[in-house]
């Protein structure tokens, strides 16, 4: 009984305004993780190559000077769409037998001055969090910077997170 | 077939590529599409400092790092197997505004004249990366996600508060990119 309240405790915190977060009762040994890592590759290629990662395409789109970045996010959004819509139709589950879940998201007002925030630091560095990591892996070792600048940014947002408007 | 891998890619393709992450790692193993969870994963893991918001088991979110360190892998090898030779081509509206801020260099993905090491230690690099890297990172956890979770994911599953959370990136951006961004590259 206790472990269940722990786990549920964890599990509270995790979803704490967070996404990507999925429990499981189904343990895996650690090599399961590398299929997340194949797509990673592969997400990472289509990144530089459509030039997702470019500062210049990121500047373009703030400026409303060309379309690609629009084109990319609402296409990207429109396939997401009918994906989630299929996988919820047909009742589709994952390759290990369970249905699959997602969390829904709860409104608070995080999400108008994070998101202004964060819209800021998107314009100056040319990357959200995912370019980032891309932009290094590119050979612009000094992005390494910006990134370790942004892990601090989360570390002080969790420290002053009682503080903030919600 | 790889001459054609090396042009950069249109948005009608990388698109739907990128759209196609979030039924994949939903069906490989029950992920919500997101990067921005990764950062707090990574000071959950390294410098928690008994700050409840870092106290979980991040060792349940590997997954996410494992995604991230193959998002770094394909970022080289898009660079270095499939690269094209050619400049970035910019719209020439952006590249003459640039260029009175001394951007002229179009090899690269990111400016090359303003982010380099040099000018880290100058106030100019030092707000646009080290400023500019705080405000992603704060502003993302603090908004729940970026663009992968709440753009992408969360608008996919038809989430209203994700929508509000894209239209205040968008806010963010064009106020940054039109009106203050232009001060900043003065410097």
């Amino acid at each position: 009984m206790q472990q269940n309240t722990d786990t549920e405790k964890d599990l509270q915190t995790r979803e704490l305004d967070a996404i990507c977060v999925n429990e499981t009762p189904l343990e895996h040994e650690w090599y399961h993780n590398l299929k997340y890592l194949i797509i990673g590759i592969l997400f990472g290629i289509v990144f530089v190559k459509s030039e997702v990662v470019s500062w210049y395409r990121v500047q373009e789109m703030f400026r409303l000077q060309s379309f690609h970045m629009y084109g990319i996010i609402g296409s990207a959004i429109i396939t997401g769409m009918i994906s989630i819509f299929l996988i919820k139709k047909f009742n589709i589950k994952t390759i290990y037998g369970e249905p699959i879940k997602i969390a829904p998201k709860t409104f608070n007002k995080g999400q108008i001055f994070g998101g202004l925030i964060f819209g800021l630091g998107w314009a100056m560095t040319g990357a959200c969090p995912g370019p980032l990591f891309a932009q290094i892996g590119t050979g612009a070792i000094v992005v390494a910077v910006t990134l370790l600048s942004a892990i601090g940014g989360t570390w002080v947002y969790g420290l002053l997170r009682e503080k903030l408007p919600h | 077939m790889l001459e054609f891998l090396k042009q950069p890619w249109a948005w009608y393709v990388a698109g739907p590529l990128v759209g196609l992450t979030v039924p994949l790692l939903l069906i490989i193993g029950n992920k919500s599409f997101g990067i921005s969870s990764s950062l707090r994963h990574i000071c959950a893991s390294c410098i928690p400092a008994n700050i409840p918001f870092f106290k979980y088991d991040w060792k349940k979110e590997t997954w996410n790092l494992f995604f991230v360190f193959g998002i770094f892998l394909g970022g080289a090898i898009a660079i270095n197997l499939l690269s094209n030779p050619a400049s970035i081509e910019v719209n020439p509206k952006l590249a003459k505004e640039l260029a009175d801020y001394g951007i002229t260099n179009y090899d690269n993905l990111i400016p090359e004249d303003i982010i380099n090491w040099q000018s880290l230690f100058t106030l100019k690099g030092f707000i646009l990366m080290v400023i500019g890297g705080f405000l992603v990172g704060f502003g993302t956890r603090y908004a729940g996600g970026c663009t992968s979770g709440h753009a992408i994911m969360g608008l996919s599953h038809l989430q209203l508060p994700s929508l509000i959370a894209t239209i205040c990136f968008m806010i963010g951006g064009l106020i940054m990119a039109n009106l203050i961004l232009p001060i900043i590259l003065s410097l």
